[in-house]
């Protein structure tokens, strides 16, 4: 069993050292005691640091997919102008959102899996620290100096290895936790202003203009033509069926644009 | 025996089970000497997995120390070498 053994081994001299430096048995309940609520109260932020990063790569995974619709929507638009170039251009823009999204996802996995061991090992330390107020008054009341070193010896080893173990679990989250945070921060310094701006919002925007502009073209035509339709009566008396395809046909444009 | 799996809690396990482990151990010790993530990776995990099946979960607040202590999973051989210090060459 020996790397089981020596694992044990190095929490054990951990564990003894920290007895060491105090003498009176009763104070080192109470120093302990310090301690872990100490370290209690640094979970509980370590816990809610994760949420929080948790939260925040959810809100960019919210933006990208309302990018990726906006983009869809951009193409659908595109195809009913006949523009397929249009079309093929939002539709790679999306492409390249549906890799950042799958990203971002793996990372919300991660994050969320880092939350619950975390909130765990605190719930674990919780119940432990709750115990240990209550046998350390047990320990203090009956206090006989052989009797309690043993106890203190049992009860600091046993709590003292739970708060490495929890810092443990701590310090993994936290790595984990910097790790999102700096690659959310370069997501969203992309979005705001960068790369990414010009492959989503700055993109969508020509997008948008060009599909504007054939809007605006046909709406001027559409509008001509309602305008030539009803000031025009020799037309209509010309070709007296022409009447109501000079009048479905802006309105027909019109829905294409929407 | 009480085990502690590093973030995941104590786990009581009677002699038989140790001994069924003891081979699991093994294998995690010879794959610390080595330099292969993965072979460590499985080793690791069948070692957890047996004193997961094979052990009672300890009391979550019941304050006593663990005779054995087992790296927690997801951990890098790079991890459990720091954790076990300078001497990771030095058998036990």
């Amino acid at each position: 069993m020996s790397v089981m053994k020596r694992l044990s081994l190095v929490f054990k001299a951990k564990a003894n050292k920290a007895l060491d430096k105090a003498e009176d048995p009763r104070e080192v309940l109470d120093y302990s005691y310090q301690k872990q609520l100490q370290m209690l109260q640094q979970v509980r932020r370590g816990v809610a640091d994760v949420a929080t990063s948790r939260k925040r790569v959810e809100l960019q995974i919210n933006g990208l997919n309302q990018q990726s619709e906006k983009l869809t929507q951009q193409a659908q638009k595109a195809i009913e102008m006949n523009r397929e170039d249009l079309a093929r251009e939002a539709l790679t823009r999306k492409s390249g959102l549906t890799q950042q999204v799958n990203d971002l996802n793996t990372q919300l996995a991660t994050l969320q899996g880092e939350e619950e061991k975390l909130t765990l090992a605190q719930q674990r330390l919780q119940a432990k620290v709750e115990s240990f107020r209550t046998k350390k008054e047990t320990i203090k009341a009956t206090y006989t100096a052989a009797e309690a070193q043993t106890r203190i010896n049992e009860a600091v080893s046993g709590i003292g290895e739970e708060m490495g173990d929890v810092g443990m679990a701590m310090q993994r989250a936290e790595d984990k936790t910097l790790e999102m945070q700096a690659r959310a921060g370069a997501v969203d310094e992309l979005l705001s202003s960068g790369a990414l701006d010009d492959l989503t919002a700055g993109p969508s925007d020509d997008i948008t203009r060009q599909l504007d502009a054939l809007s605006s073209t046909n709406d001027v035509e559409a509008e001509l033509a309602a305008l030539k339709g009803l000031s025009a009566p020799q037309k209509t008396q010309a070709l007296p069926e022409a009447d109501s395809s000079v009048i479905d046909v802006p309105s027909n444009e019109k829905q294409a644009e929407q | 025996m009480i085990v502690r799996i590093l973030g995941e809690g104590q786990y009581d396990i009677d002699e038989a089970g140790l001994e069924k482990l003891n081979d699991l151990d093994a294998a995690v010790e010879s794959a610390c000497k080595g330099t292969d993530e993965a072979v460590f990776d499985s080793a690791l995990a069948a070692l957890l997995d047996g004193v997961r099946a094979l052990g009672v979960q300890h009391p979550v607040d019941a304050i006593d120390s663990s005779d054995l202590i087992l790296p927690g999973p997801g951990s890098t051989l790079a991890e459990v070498s720091e954790m076990l210090g300078d001497d990771g060459l030095i058998p036990g």
